[in-house]
C-alpha cells in the first residue's frame, strides 16, 4: 500500500516540477525564424540589445513553421515569423494565420517589398529578395569540358545529361519559384514542354531547396537550379562554386515576415517587426554571410552580394503565383506530366 | 488501505484549496501566487475559482473530492467503502474530464453546448498544479476503491499500477494519436467526411506499379514494402551471422564485435547517411579511387534504393543481432547432441534442429527490421534521391507545400496497417508452438560448434560487414577533425572548439561553446525520461504478463501505436492535443519528456514481456506463499531477475531520447533546444564538421551512460547448478 502511495506521489511530484507554462510575461517576444541559424541568433541578440526585449528564438524551416502555426492556431505560441521564402507567408495570410500590420517603416522599402504587403492585405512584408539562377561546380564542369550554363536554353544541351539538380516542388518553395518563373515568361504549355525536356538532364529532384546547391558544392552534381545567394554562401565556405543568372530572365523570391494572429506579445511583436525593417537590422544578413538583397532601400549592400541591377528579372507576379490554389494546380500538373516520367 | 484513502482524499482537497487550479505563466517557483490564491483570477485555487470567479463548473468535481473524504471517514465495511470510493472518485474523474473538455479558451468548446446554454462569459486555460493533484488523487481513490472491492486480488498496488499505466497511455498515446488519425476522415475545415480517405489513398503516386513496366517510379507503398522486406531479411541474415560467430565459434575478437553492434544504435541519425555519401557519393573516396585508377565514370548509385537500404542495414542489424543472440544462446545443446548421437552430421543438425529452434528469434528480428525500416525517416530523407517512401511522403504532406494534415493522417494510417500486418503475420508464423529449450533440468551447457560450411558462410557475411562498419566509423571520427569534410583535409580541432569550448574566468566556468546549451538540455531531459520510460514500460509488461484483466489486448495495441506511427505525425499530434486546455503543455520541458517516454516505452515493454515470460510463475507463487505482497514480489523477486531487461529499457530510453529527431522538431523551443535538432540545422547549413563533431561527442556520452547504467543496475546472478529459468516462449 505504501508503495502505491509512493509511486503515485512520485508521479504527482514529477508532474509538478515539470509544470511551467511558457513565459508570455512582459518584455518577451517569441520569434519563429526561418532564415539561416547564424542570422537568427544574430538578429535575436541585436534586437535584445537595441530594445531590451528578451527574444525567444526558434529556428525552423518555413514549411515546418507554417505547419506549426497551423497546429497552434487555436492558441498561438509564437509572435513573429521572421524570414523564409514568401509563398508560405502568403499562404499563412490566406489561411488567416497571420495579422495585418502597417509598419511606419513601409515607406523606406523597395517597391517589391511593399507590394508583398499590399498583395497579402497587409499581413506580410518583404525583408529581402533573392534571384533564382544556376550554381555550378567549376572543377566538375572543367573536367568534363563543359561551358557553364548562362541561359535556360543551355540546360537542355546534351552535355548536361545527368548533371542538373533541382528540388521537388512538392517539398520546396525554390523549385516552385523556378516553375512559376518559366510559366510566366514562356507561357504555361511551353514551360511544361521545357520541363519535360529538362527532365532528361536531371539526375535527382532533391527534397529541399538548398539541397541541389549543397550537392554542387560537394561535387555530387554539376549544376543546380537554386537561389544565387545560396551559391555565394557555398563559394565563401571554400567550395568551387560559381553562380550565373539566366539570360532570358529569371524570377525571384521575397523573403518575408509576418505577425502571428493572436500573438500574446503583440506590442513587442510590432516592435520587432519595425526593427527588422531598419537598415541596422537588415545588415545582419550579410554579417551572417547571407547575401540576399535587403528590402530597406538604405541598407548598405556588401560587394559579394549579387546585384539585382545586373540581373535580368522578369515581372514576377507574387500575388497570382503565391495563391494556394494556383500553386496546387501547377504542382499537380508538374506531378502528372514531369514527376511521373521514367527516370532519365 | 483506509488510511491511504483518507490521505489521498485530504491531499486532493488541500490541493483544491491551497494550490492554483490553473497553470501559471511563470510556474510555481516564484511563490508570488500564494498572495493571489483567493484574490487573483489567474492564481486562485479551485475553490476560489468556483465561488468568486464564476467558474461554477468546477464545483461538482470538488464536491466529489469531498464525497471521497466522507466515505473514507465513515465506519464502513471494506467492500462498501470501496463502492463508495468508486462512485465518488469515478464520478469526480468523469466530472473533471467533462468540464475540462467542455469549457476552453473561448468559452464553450462545442457548438451544441453553446446553443443549449448560451454564450459563456468565462474562459479557462490549461490545468495547473491544483487541478493535476486533484485529478491524481481522484484516480488513486478509484484504484483504492477497486482494490477494496476485491478487484486485482484486493491488492491496492496492482490496482494503482493498473490505473497509472492505463490512464497515462490513454492520455499521452491513444488520445493524441487517434485525434490526429481521425483527421484522415475530415476535410480541411474539420467536418466529418469518411469517404475522403478513399480519395486521399487512391492516388497513383501511392499505388503505381509503373516501375515493373520499366516506366517511372513505383508508388510509395511498394517502395516502402520492398525496402522493408529487404531490410528485414538483410538485417536478420547479418544479425544471425554475427550471433552465430559470437556464440558458436572460437572467433578471437568477440569484444570488438560487441562494440560494433552497439555503435550504430547510439549514432545520431543522418550521420551514417552523410558518411555513406562521403564514401560512395559521386565525389566520394571510392568513386574517386575508381576514377583515378581505372577511369570508371563516377555514378550516383548511392542515391535511391541502394543507399537507403545500405544505411538501414547499418542502423538496424545491431537490433537484429541483439534480438537473435539471446535466442541463439538459448537453443539447448541437448537436442543437438541428441541429433548427433542419432548419427546426423553437424550440417544436418544445424539445418534441421538448430535453425528451426531459432525460428521465433528469426521472426522477431525480421519484424523489428521491417518495422524500423517502415518508420525510418532520417535515412530516406538524406539518401533517398527520387526514391520516396511513406515516411518521407507523410513528412512532406505536413511540412511541404501541401500542408494537408488529412493526407498525412491517411498515409500514417496506411503505414500503421503495414506495421500491424507484419506484427500479426509474425505472430501467425511463430504460432503457439513451443520453442522452449531451457528448463529446470540441467544440460551440459556446451554449445555445439557450427558446421564448417555454416561457419564459413557466417564469416564471409559478417566479417566484411564488420570491417566496413569500422571503416565507416573511422570516417565519421575523421569528419569532425578536418577542416571541410570532402574538400579540405587539413586536421583541425576547430569544430570541437566551436561546439564545446569552455572558458575559465574569476566568476567560474563559462560554457562558451555553441553546443553546450542544447547538450545539457538533452542530457537533462533524457536523464529524466529514461527511468520513467523504463519503469512505466516494465510495470506495464508486468501487468500484461502476470495480471489477467479485460482490455489487455487493447492496451497492448495502444502502446504499439506510438511505436509504429512516424515521428513527424507524433510531433504534430502532440502539438494538436496539448496546445490547448485542459492540458496546455507545449513549449515546456514536460511535453518533450512525455514524448520521449511514451514513444520509447514500447521497447521497454517488449523487453519486459520477453524477459518475464522466461521467469516461471512458480517464483511469484512462492513469494506469495511466504506472505509477500505484490509490490514485495515485484521488487525482491521479479526485478532482480529482470536486470538485463531493466538495463535494456534504461539504455534504450536514454539513447532514443538523445537521438530522436522527427518527433521533437515541433516540440523544441528556444529555451529547450535539443542536440539532434541543433545537429540537423548544422547539416542543413552544410556545416558537416560541427555536426559530426557534436555527434561524436554524443556517441561518447551515450557509451559512458550505458556503462554507468550497466554498473548501477548490475547483472542478473543466476545459480550455477541449474538455471532457475524456464520456458523460452515465442
Amino acid at each position: 500500500m505504501i508503495s502505491t502511495n509512493r509511486w503515485l506521489a512520485g508521479v504527482a511530484l514529477a508532474a509538478l516540477t515539470l509544470f511551467a507554462v511558457p513565459a508570455a510575461a512582459q518584455g518577451v517576444v517569441n520569434v519563429y525564424c526561418s532564415v539561416q541559424v547564424e542570422w537568427c541568433t544574430l538578429a535575436a541578440a541585436e534586437f535584445q540589445k537595441a530594445s531590451g526585449i528578451k527574444v525567444s528564438m526558434t529556428q525552423k524551416g518555413s514549411g515546418e513553421t507554417i505547419a506549426q502555426l497551423k497546429a497552434e492556431a487555436q492558441n498561438p505560441k509564437g509572435d513573429v515569423w521572421f524570414g523564409g521564402t514568401g509563398d508560405p507567408h502568403l499562404q499563412a495570410a490566406e489561411e488567416n494565420l497571420t495579422e495585418a500590420y502597417k509598419s511606419p517603416k513601409l515607406a523606406e522599402l523597395h517597391p517589391w517589398a511593399v507590394k508583398q504587403n499590399t498583395d497579402s492585405g497587409g499581413k506580410t512584408v518583404g525583408i529581402y529578395a533573392g534571384a533564382l539562377g544556376y550554381g555550378y561546380n567549376t572543377e566538375l564542369l572543367a573536367k568534363k569540358g563543359v561551358k557553364a550554363p548562362a541561359c535556360w536554353a543551355d540546360l537542355l544541351k546534351p552535355e548536361f545529361k545527368g548533371e542538373i539538380q533541382i528540388a521537388n516542388p512538392n517539398s520546396s518553395g525554390t523549385a516552385y519559384v523556378a516553375i512559376a518563373t518559366l510559366v510566366q515568361f514562356m507561357g504555361e504549355d511551353k514551360a511544361f514542354d521545357y520541363l519535360k525536356k529538362l527532365h532528361a538532364n536531371i539526375n535527382a529532384y532533391a527534397r529541399s531547396g538548398t539541397g541541389p546547391i549543397k550537392a554542387v558544392a560537394r561535387g555530387e552534381t554539376g549544376v543546380s537550379i537554386s537561389f544565387i545567394h545560396d551559391g555565394v554562401t557555398e563559394a565563401l565556405a571554400g567550395f568551387p562554386v560559381k553562380v550565373s543568372t539566366p539570360c532570358e530572365g529569371t524570377g525571384y523570391e521575397i523573403g518575408s515576415m509576418s505577425i502571428v494572429k493572436g500573438a500574446r506579445n503583440m506590442a513587442n511583436a510590432k516592435k520587432f517587426y519595425d526593427w527588422a525593417l531598419t537598415p541596422e537590422a537588415q545588415q545582419l544578413g550579410a554579417k551572417a554571410k547571407q547575401f540576399q538583397v535587403p528590402s530597406n532601400k538604405t541598407t548598405p549592400v556588401p560587394p559579394e552580394a549579387p546585384k539585382f541591377s545586373e540581373i535580368k528579372l522578369i515581372d514576377y507576379d507574387q500575388a497570382k503565383y503565391g495563391k494556394s490554389a494556383e500553386r496546387k494546380r501547377l504542382i499537380s500538373r508538374w506531378d502528372n506530366e514531369v514527376g511521373s516520367l521514367p527516370k532519365p | 488501505m483506509s488510511r491511504a484513502a483518507l490521505s489521498w482524499s485530504i491531499a486532493g482537497l488541500l490541493a483544491a484549496v491551497l494550490l492554483p487550479w490553473y497553470g501559471l505563466e511563470d510556474g510555481l517557483g516564484s511563490g508570488a501566487w500564494i498572495a493571489g490564491l483567493w484574490s487573483s483570477e489567474d492564481a486562485a485555487s479551485g475553490l476560489a475559482q468556483s465561488i468568486f470567479f464564476g467558474r461554477w463548473w468546477l464545483a461538482p468535481t470538488l464536491a466529489a473530492s469531498l464525497g471521497c473524504l466522507v466515505v473514507s471517514l465513515l465506519p464502513l465495511a471494506p467492500a462498501r467503502r470501496g463502492t463508495g470510493l468508486l462512485i465518488a472518485g469515478g464520478g469526480g474523474v468523469v466530472l473533471f474530464a467533462a468540464q475540462a473538455f467542455a469549457v476552453g479558451l473561448r468559452g464553450w468548446n462545442a457548438g451544441w453546448l453553446l446553443s443549449l446554454l448560451g454564450e459563456m462569459e468565462q474562459r479557462q486555460v490549461g490545468i495547473g498544479a491544483g487541478a493535476t493533484i486533484v485529478l491524481i488523487a481522484l484516480l488513486s481513490l478509484v484504484s483504492i476503491g477497486l482494490a477494496l472491492r476485491g478487484a486485482f486480488g484486493g491488492d491496492a498496488f496492482v490496482a494503482g499500477a493498473m490505473t497509472t499505466v492505463t490512464a497515462s497511455i490513454l492520455l499521452f498515446t491513444a488520445w493524441p494519436i487517434l485525434h490526429i488519425l481521425a483527421q484522415a476522415f475530415q476535410d480541411q475545415d474539420g467536418a466529418l467526411r469518411p469517404l475522403l480517405i478513399v480519395d486521399r489513398l487512391a492516388e497513383s503516386k501511392i499505388w503505381s506499379l509503373r516501375c515493373l513496366a520499366g516506366s517511372g517510379g513505383c508508388g510509395v507503398v511498394w517502395n516502402t514494402l520492398f525496402l522493408a522486406l529487404c531490410c528485414g531479411v538483410g538485417s536478420t541474415v547479418l544479425g544471425l551471422s554475427f550471433a552465430l560467430i559470437a556464440t558458436r565459434t572460437s572467433f578471437g575478437f568477440k569484444k570488438i564485435l560487441r562494440v560494433l553492434t552497439v555503435l550504430p544504435i547510439i549514432t545520431p541519425p543522418f550521420v551514417i547517411g552523410l558518411a555513406l555519401i562521403l564514401l560512395f557519393g559521386r565525389s566520394g573516396l571510392v568513386n574517386q579511387l575508381l576514377d583515378w585508377s581505372f577511369g570508371v565514370q563516377p555514378t550516383r548509385w548511392i542515391y535511391g534504393f541502394p543507399g537507403v537500404l545500405l544505411a538501414q542495414l547499418f542502423a538496424f542489424t545491431p537490433v537484429a543481432f541483439l534480438v537473435l543472440i539471446g535466442v541463439v544462446e538459448g537453443v539447448s545443446p541437448t537436442l543437438e547432441e541428441a541429433s548427433q548421437t542419432l548419427r546426423a552430421n553437424r550440417w544436418d543438425t544445424f539445418v534441421t534442429i538448430s535453425l528451426p529452434l531459432m525460428r521465433p528469434g528469426l521472426a522477431n528480428a525480421f519484424l523489428v527490421g521491417f518495422i524500423e525500416s517502415i518508420a525510418d525517416f532520417g535515412n530516406p530523407i538524406v539518401l533517398g534521391g527520387n526514391f520516396g517512401v511513406l515516411s518521407t511522403e507523410i513528412y512532406f504532406a505536413v511540412v511541404g507545400a501541401q500542408l494537408d494534415y488529412g493526407r498525412a493522417a491517411a498515409l500514417a494510417l496506411l503505414l500503421l496497417v503495414l506495421a500491424l500486418g507484419a506484427f500479426f503475420l509474425q505472430r501467425r508464423i511463430v504460432g503457439t508452438r513451443s520453442y522452449a529449450t531451457i528448463s529446470g533440468k540441467g544440460d551440459s551447457g556446451l554449445a555445439t560448434p557450427l558446421p564448417d560450411a555454416a561457419r564459413r558462410v557466417a564469416h564471409w557475411i559478417a566479417l566484411p560487414w564488420a570491417g566496413f562498419t569500422l571503416l565507416l566509423y573511422g570516417f565519421i571520427l575523421m569528419g569532425g577533425l578536418v577542416k571541410v569534410w570532402g574538400r579540405d583535409y587539413t586536421p583541425t580541432l576547430d569544430h570541437y572548439a566551436k561546439a564545446f569550448s569552455i572558458e575559465f574566468s574569476e566568476g567560474g566556468v563559462i560554457w562558451s561553446g555553441a553546443a553546450w546549451n542544447s547538450f545539457w538540455t538533452t542530457v537533462e531531459l533524457a536523464a529524466i525520461a529514461a527511468p520513467i520510460t523504463a519503469a512505466l514500460g516494465l510495470l506495464a509488461a508486468w501487468l500484461m504478463v502476470r495480471q489477467r484483466f479485460a482490455g489487455r489486448g487493447a492496451l497492448e495495441f495502444a502502446t504499439m501505436l506510438s511505436f509504429a506511427v512516424p515521428g513527424t505525425v507524433i510531433g504534430v499530434a502532440y502539438v494538436f492535443a496539448f496546445n490547448v486546455p485542459p492540458l496546455e503543455i507545449t513549449g515546456t520541458a514536460l511535453i518533450i519528456v512525455l514524448c520521449f517516454v511514451f514513444r520509447n516505452m514500447t521497447v521497454g515493454l517488449r523487453a519486459g514481456v520477453a524477459a518475464m515470460s522466461q521467469i516461471d510463475r512458480s517464483l511469484d507463487e512462492a513469494s506469495a506463499t511466504l506472505r509477500g505482497r505484490a509490490p514485495q514480489t515485484l521488487f525482491y523477486v521479479v526485478m532482480p531477475l529482470l536486470r538485463p531487461a531493466i538495463v535494456g529499457a534504461l539504455v534504450y530510453g536514454f539513447v532514443r531520447a538523445v537521438t530522436t529527431v522527427s518527433a521533437v522538431v515541433f516540440l523544441v523551443t528556444a529555451e529547450y533546444d535539443l542536440a539532434t535538432t541543433y545537429i540537423i540545422l548544422r547539416v542543413i547549413n552544410g556545416d558537416y564538421g560541427l555536426a559530426i563533431a557534436y555527434s561524436c561527442a554524443l556517441i561518447v556520452l551515450m557509451l559512458a551512460v550505458i556503462l554507468l547504467i550497466q554498473f548501477l543496475v548490475g547483472d542478473r546472478r543466476l545459480g550455477r547448478r541449474a538455471l532457475p529459468v524456464q520456458g523460452v516462449r515465442a
